[in-house]
């Protein structure tokens, strides 16, 4: 199912691109969503909904036209059928735009802004399919396909700085929320708005899209590092002698991350761009179905 | 010029550059590589971080040498490097290039005349006029200078010759000597006493150099005859330390092939001069001998001739039959074996034995009659130039041989009887020889008093008695008598061969008579006395390569010359020969010493090779450049740039530079190839069809058993892979069950080993299905081309008896019941392995009892492949007969292979069905 995804992706891609004024990236998200199959969410309970949840002896109070007859004629005691509960969610999405997301190591891997933009809509067009309503930073959450369009073109605009950071100050109260960056900026913004999405009772994950070479730091000799907009700059006479040390800090901006996850009762993950965004997305998926 | 060793510099000044070398090495070493910038967004958590090593990254050592030793290069190249520069010879006026041209040069001849190429043109560079001379070959006037062109044509017909230079014919020439000239002398670096007197001739007109390579010089002495041994050695020089060489004996075989009948080691111990090999050969062998030669030494000196000095006579003894044991000196051919074996090859047996051989000598002592062809078989070979020798005794003076008239192999008829003087019962003395006459062959033997005779055959006193006698007894009594036969001759003596009728035997008379007769005669090397008026025609001659060649153009030499003169213009080294016998001159003689020659101090010497210029400029700045090639990519790789894309292409031009190709490749490949083959093979069951080289019938072959593969396939628990194609020459073949081979007319018979491999195959129950694809044509036999083919192909083949296959063959129901074997013909004539005689039909079986044995060979014309081919998507390939009648055909052509594949895999146990009644018998017990 993953392994033909990019071939397939492409083509589509593209035909998609000239035969419909969304951007290929909803494209994108569309198959990318269409890997994963999902239902309401159920609430493990009797109430309001589509979905058969249980035979009950038919009430009092209960119309005689709600009564099962199929079940009822094989005893003696008529029965009701309850449905499961089903209540709609709504949503917060963020997605880093800054200049460090556009980042990409080769020309074979997407860019990390690609990848966390896809994975977001993805994410976005399966949360509306299955109901629930989602919004963005400046776009209140809603129901309904049409909305996707909407997410796509904010989603497309670029951020000229170089690091984000999330921002809770929309988000509704109870609500669930999915953060996607490479969360390799100012760390103290991130855990603020972790914070106070978490005193608002807003549940989510955090995805950390990072691109392999981040991870790897395959650098020697003498090299200036510059962030993408030129703002940061290091230089090194040895980038060999640094690798441990930038690996170090890698992992503990990581542990940091998740530790401030476990804090908030929020998910976290890491993500590199050079793997497959379907598990990403099973992900994502996995997390906010969690005690939802 | 500057020159170091053997290398030389045009332009020496620039090397001076090479001063700067440590200054780059300080500036180099000072510059670190620039940064590289890229653009990382984890900067953000290298803020902070400081380098260990606050000192700027120099240089690696070994980078720096690299440049260094770049510039070096670069330097050298252009200050012109030379190796071998070429000194000028300067000089002027006429150059006259004088070469030994003796046999010791013939070996590296080709080198020389390099060399006097070498020497004439850049003579003609200098404008000097030049000549070109042999010593061995001197010209009959002077030199005649011309220009170095003219003289370098005559460098194709400047030989070596076999002999050495004849000092008379040196000391003339140099003599006739004007003008004055420089000299070369190429020398052939052995010691010769007319050097000296040359060397002081061509000093004094002008200055002479030397051209001579040290190297071993090694010949053969002519081989010594001791006992029955040849004794063979040979001289070398300079002596220096342990050497083997080989030494050959070279003669014709029985067929007159000329070749290698004997080898044997010399070795020269460290500081000897001369090595030994002593050959000890059956006289039949060393007979055969024509010649001995150094094995890899090309030169006149390393071979030597033998002549007939190496033959024994062979003798056949052939004594009347007494069957007297233990009176060994009463056999009457006792004293003649006595005589003869030191210096003849004795031969036993009987006559007709003995004549196969064909003796030079055959001794009847004492034997009167010869069977009818015995007689007629001697008188031929007496006639072809035979020498039959027999002595009288008792058996034959009481025979009536000769009698009446005379017997061709008798010189004379005797008289009946005999007669005996001096005995008891006689009168007169035992009779004394009388003196030998002038025409007798052995005049001049002087006759010892105490040779008496008393008992003697007496010869009937015929008109040619007289003519025929060559020695009497003192009362005029023959007593030897001889007559020519053919080219043969036949003598009697009339006395016995032993001491019993006469004290002649005893004597040394008797082996000098012998001699005489030639019966034991080895002829010796003959003195200048006895070839003096004679005249020798030379047969094979020498040349300087050891070559023998024949020649009949040569004009004859006289006795006297061979006798004393050494080989020379006009008696080359070779067999010569004379009225009755060969003489071998050869060129080193049994005294012959070899020394390297010396040459005073004052003559400058060179060596022979001529060296050539080699320009290494382009070498060292091609060398330069590679330096810096591989510079470059130490950079990259050294400051981190040397990643992605661009890592490949470094890797590329990394092994394009460094691989070299690898010797072992091919075999590994092969067998590598080998072991696929047998794994492909022995996976899974394979049929396989013998590939004929006709690629429309192998195509087909391999069609049909693809066929017939899917056809097992899918109705059998067989399941065949893909059918391969074997070549019986060189693949293996015991991994097949089943082999088809479809007969063309056309095709190779097997080789040797081809044939031994499929014995194998065949023998260890491998089954091959022979097709001719003729069955259309002709009946099963020999009337169409692929029948004969197939004749010629089974031949050689380990194949059992064979028969038309019987109705109860067990091929009739390995797996489907069948009547017919059809392929694309519907020929009944199918063969296989007979039954055997003793088969017997069971009691209520269809069947006989025949329950062993697969057939190895399955022989038809059907052209089964035809009828089971099928393409690649499984339709038939080939129509086959008419509508459906044809596919009926086609299915029994398919049923057919289905059993003959059961047949070859499960073998006969169809046929143990046989058994089933008594089993069940046994069972219901």
């Amino acid at each position: 199912m993953t392994e033909s995804a990019p071939l397939s992706l492409t083509l589509r891609s593209n035909a998609e691109a000239l035969a419909s004024p969304l951007p290929p990236l909803l494209a994108e998200a569309e198959h990318l969503a269409s890997t994963v199959l999902v239902g309401d969410h159920g609430r493990r309970r009797a109430g309001l909904g589509d979905t058969f949840w249980q035979y009950r002896p038919a009430q009092d109070h209960d119309e005689v036209r709600s009564i099962d007859w199929r079940r009822s004629a094989r005893s003696d005691d008529t029965f009701v059928q309850d449905k499961e509960w089903q209540i709609a969610q709504s949503v917060s999405l963020w997605v880093d735009q800054s200049a460090s997301m556009s980042f990409t190591s080769s020309k074979e891997l997407p860019s990390k802004a690609h990848r966390a933009r896809t994975l977001a809509l993805a994410s976005a067009i399966l949360l509306l399919r299955g109901g629930e309503r989602v919004g963005l930073p400046g776009l209140p959450p809603r129901r309904g396909s049409a909305h996707v369009d909407r997410m796509a073109q904010l989603l497309s605009e670029d951020d000229a700085a170089d690091y984000g950071a999330p921002d809770a100050r929309e988000m509704a109260a109870h609500s669930r929320a999915l953060f996607i960056s490479d969360f390799l900026g100012d760390i103290d913004a991130t855990e603020a708005a972790l914070t106070a999405a978490a005193d608002k009772g807003v549940q989510g994950a955090m995805l950390q899209v990072l691109d392999p070479t981040e991870e790897a730091f395959p650098f020697d000799g003498r090299t200036i590092f510059e962030s993408m907009s030129g703002s940061l700059r290091h230089e090194t006479l040895k980038a060999g002698d640094l690798k441990q040390r930038y690996l170090d800090r890698l992992a503990e901006r990581k542990d940091r991350l998740s530790q401030l996850a476990r804090l908030t009762g929020w998910q976290f993950h890491s993500h590199h761009t050079g793997d497959s965004a379907a598990s990403a997305l099973m992900w994502i998926f996995g997390a906010l179905e969690r005690r939802t | 010029m500057m020159t170091l060793g053997p290398l030389g510099f045009t332009a020496p000044w620039l090397l001076l550059g090479l001063i700067a070398l440590p200054i780059l090495w300080l500036i180099l070493r000072a510059v670190p590589p620039a940064p590289i910038r890229r653009r990382f967004p984890g900067v953000a958590l290298l803020l902070g971080l400081t380098d260990e090593d606050t000192q700027s990254d120099r240089t690696p050592w070994w980078l720096l040498l690299l440049r260094m030793l770049a510039v070096a290069a670069i330097i050298g190249g252009f200050a012109g490097p030379l190796l071998n520069p070429q000194t000028e010879r300067t000089g002027t006026g006429p150059l006259l290039i004088v070469a030994d041209g003796t046999w010791a040069d013939a070996r590296d001849w080709a080198a020389r005349r390099d060399r006097i190429e070498a020497l004439l043109t850049e003579a003609g560079r200098m404008g000097r006029t030049t000549a070109l001379v042999a010593l061995t070959d001197l010209p009959p006037e002077g030199p005649v200078f011309q220009g170095a062109d003219a003289t370098a044509l005559q460098i194709p017909a400047f030989a070596p010759a076999a002999w050495e230079p004849q000092p008379t014919e040196l000391a003339d020439w140099s003599d006739g000597l004007e003008g004055s000239f420089d000299t070369f002398w190429l020398s052939d670096g052995l010691a010769r006493d007319s050097r000296t007197a040359l060397l002081a001739e061509l000093e004094s007109h002008g200055t002479v150099t030397v051209f001579q390579s040290p190297r071993q010089t090694l010949a053969l002495r002519p081989a010594q005859f001791d006992g029955g041994d040849i004794t063979i050695s040979a001289v070398r020089t300079p002596i220096g330390p342990e050497i083997e060489v080989t030494v050959a004996a070279i003669g014709l075989d029985p067929a007159g092939i000329e070749r290698q009948l004997e080898t044997m080691p010399i070795t020269f111990e460290a500081g000897s001069e001369i090595g030994e090999a002593v050959f000890d050969l059956p006289p039949e062998l060393r007979n055969r001998i024509t010649r001995f030669e150094l094995s890899g030494q090309r030169s006149a000196g390393a071979v030597t001739l033998t002549d007939d000095a190496l033959k024994r006579r062979e003798v056949a003894l052939i004594d009347g039959g007494a069957e007297r044991e233990g009176l060994e000196l009463l056999a009457p051919t006792h004293y003649l074996e006595q005589a003869l074996s030191p210096v003849a090859d004795l031969i036993d047996g009987t006559i007709s034995d003995v004549l196969l051989a064909n003796p030079d000598v055959i001794i009847l002592a004492d034997v009167a009659t010869l069977a009818e062809g015995e007689a007629e078989d001697v008188q031929d070979w007496v006639e072809a130039g035979g020498l039959l020798l027999r002595f009288a005794g008792q058996r034959l003076a009481s025979s009536d041989m000769g009698r009446a008239e005379e017997d061709p192999l008798m010189p004379v008829r005797l008289r009946a009887g005999g007669r005996a003087v001096g005995g008891a019962m006689s009168w007169g003395e035992p009779k004394a020889l009388a003196e030998f006459d002038e025409n007798s062959p052995f005049f001049g033997l002087s006759v010892p008093e105490e040779v008496t005779v008393s008992s003697q055959v007496v010869a009937q006193p015929d008109p040619t008695l007289a003519e025929r006698v060559i020695a009497q007894l003192s009362d005029g009594t023959p007593l030897v008598t001889r007559k020519p036969l053919g080219e043969g001759q036949v003598v009697l003596f009339h006395v016995t061969a032993n001491a019993e009728w006469s004290t002649l035997p005893l004597s040394g008379l008797f082996v000098q008579m012998l001699e005489r007769l030639a019966v034991s005669t080895r002829p010796m090397a003959p003195t200048a006395e006895d070839l003096a008026g004679t005249t020798w025609v030379p047969e094979d001659v020498l040349d300087a390569y050891g070559r023998l060649e024949r020649t009949d153009t040569l004009p004859g030499v006289t006795g006297e010359q061979l006798a004393t003169a050494w080989p020379g213009p006009g008696m080359p080294p070779g067999l010569y020969a004379g009225e009755d016998r060969r003489i071998a001159v050869n060129l080193i003689g049994a005294e012959t010493t070899l020394a390297p020659a010396a040459w005073p101090a004052r003559i400058a010497i060179e060596g022979m090779a001529a060296l050539r210029e080699i320009d290494l400029k382009g070498w060292l700045l091609g060398g330069a450049l590679l330096m810096l090639m591989v510079d470059i990519l130490a950079a990259l790789a050294l400051s981190g740039k040397l990643r992605g894309p661009r890592a490949d292409v470094a890797a590329g031009v990394l092994i394009l530079l460094f691989a070299l190709p690898q010797p072992g490749w091919t075999q590994q490949s092969n067998s590598a190839a080998d072991d696929d083959f047998a794994i492909a093979a022995t996976s899974q069951v394979i049929l396989a069809h013998v590939l004929t080289g006709d690629p429309q019938v192998d195509e087909i072959a391999q069609a049909g058993l693809r066929g017939l593969s899917n056809t097992l396939f899918a109705r059998t628990s067989i399941e065949p892979g893909a059918p391969m194609g074997v070549d019986i020459e060189t693949d293996e073949l015991a991994f097949f069950p089943f082999l088809y081979w479809p007969v063309t007319a056309s095709q190779n018979i097997p080789s040797r080993d081809a044939y031994a491999k499929l014995n194998r195959y065949l023998r260890s129950g491998g089954m091959i299905l022979f097709d001719t694809r003729d069955a259309d044509l002709a009946g099963f036999g020999s009337a169409s081309p692929e029948g004969r083919m197939l004749q010629a192909l089974a031949r050689p083949l380990d194949i059992p008896p064979i028969a038309p296959i019987p109705e109860d063959h067990v091929l009739t129901r390995t797996f489907y019941l069948l009547q017919d074997f059809p392929g694309r013909y519907n020929s009944r004539d199918i063969w296989v392995e007979a039954a055997p005689v003793d088969a017997e039909l069971a009691d209520g079986m269809p069947f006989r009892n025949l329950n062993d044995g697969v057939t190895p060979v399955v022989i038809g014309g059907n052209d089964w492949a035809s009828a089971w081919a099928v393409d690649g998507l499984g339709n038939p390939l080939l129509p086959v007969g008419r509508g459906m009648a044809g596919e009926r055909q086609r299915e029994i052509a398919n049923r057919f292979g289905v059993n003959l594949i059961m047949h070859v895999l499960t073998g006969n146990y169809k046929s143990d069905q046989v058994h089933v009644p008594a089993l069940l018998e046994r069972l219901g017990q």
